[in-house]
């Protein structure tokens, strides 16, 4: 079956099918870790004062620094692939999407040496409230970076990107939902930051 | 593709490096605020003013926000509505206290 407007724009939305679509689900998502948020407003406005701050600053900033860099980099990237796309220059996007995925591989990496540097000081979700909310955040913004890796990657090797030779427009389209998802990923990060390290 | 589009992309390619630039200074500028000897209260507002900014940059520019159809910025208005909400339960354990004694 032929999905409709996957190119071309629905009269009553204005929209293709596929960006009304990636928007509605981002609409979601917000609610997904503004649900997590509040519940991190709830637990610190409950918690005994100064008990935030003082698990908090167990946390490495420079890392989580490093990683903030790291993300918006890799929101750069994933914007210059689309363009390059629409420049008709594929050998670029080709480049940009790899630098996307290696940004994220390299935030991955630097999140695994901070969870694994809690657990080796015996630090764990059960041993603090903040602790608790810290690794549910942290960890289900980090199961959207892979999963963003997974669509991402299929789009750069040769069987998932055939298409731009087949249907460039539709292509360009993908590329540019796709990306729609990671900044918002990014956006994500860009809350959680300061709220869990810095405050 | 026509040499006017070309232009125009080239265009837009020079708006994301500068927002790109923006971003990693409000980045820095995050980290240097957090070291600033003020109240829990200053320090909230003031992380969460940098972070709403750069968010914006990001929603704005990279995602188009600023020229996208009306269509999802209702869309988006609706959940943000509701998101602010969301923010707002927490408050009511402060608005509504039941006394046990």
């Amino acid at each position: 079956m032929q999905i409709p407007y996957t190119i071309e724009e629905r009269p009553d939305t204005g929209l293709n099918n596929s960006k009304l679509g990636i928007w509605v689900f981002l609409a979601s998502e917000i609610m997904l870790f503004g649900g997590l948020f509040s519940a991190y407003v709830f637990l610190r406005m409950a918690a005994p004062v100064g008990d935030f701050a003082y698990w908090g600053s167990k946390l490495s900033i420079p890392m989580a620094t490093f990683n903030t860099l790291v993300l918006i980099s890799s929101s750069v990237t994933v914007i210059m692939s689309w363009a390059s796309l629409k420049m008709k220059d594929f050998e670029k996007y080709k480049i940009y999407m790899g630098l996307t995925l290696l940004c994220a591989f390299i935030f991955l990496i630097v999140k695994y040496f901070e969870y694994t540097g809690k657990f080796h000081h015996g630090i764990y979700p059960s041993s603090s409230t903040f602790m608790g909310i810290y690794f549910t955040l942290t960890g289900l913004h980090m199961l959207h970076i892979i999963g963003g890796m997974i669509v991402m990657g299929y789009f750069w090797l040769p069987f998932g990107n055939k298409m731009w030779h087949s249907n460039p427009e539709q292509f360009t389209n993908r590329i540019e939902v796709a990306g729609l998802y990671w900044h918002f990923v990014d956006l994500v990060w860009i809350f959680l930051f300061p709220i869990l390290y810095l405050l | 593709m026509s040499d006017h589009d070309n232009g125009h992309i080239q265009e837009h390619i020079k708006v994301y490096l500068t927002v790109f630039g923006a971003l990693g200074v409000l980045t820095l500028l995050t980290v240097a605020v957090s070291y600033l000897n003020v109240s829990t209260i200053e320090a909230i507002f003031l992380a969460l003013t940098i972070a709403t900014v750069k968010a914006s940059l990001v929603a704005g520019y990279f995602m188009h926000l600023i020229t996208e159809k009306q269509t999802i910025i209702w869309l988006l208005t609706l959940t943000f509505i509701f998101f602010l909400f969301c923010m707002f339960i927490p408050m009511i354990t402060y608005i509504d206290h039941t006394s046990l004694s």
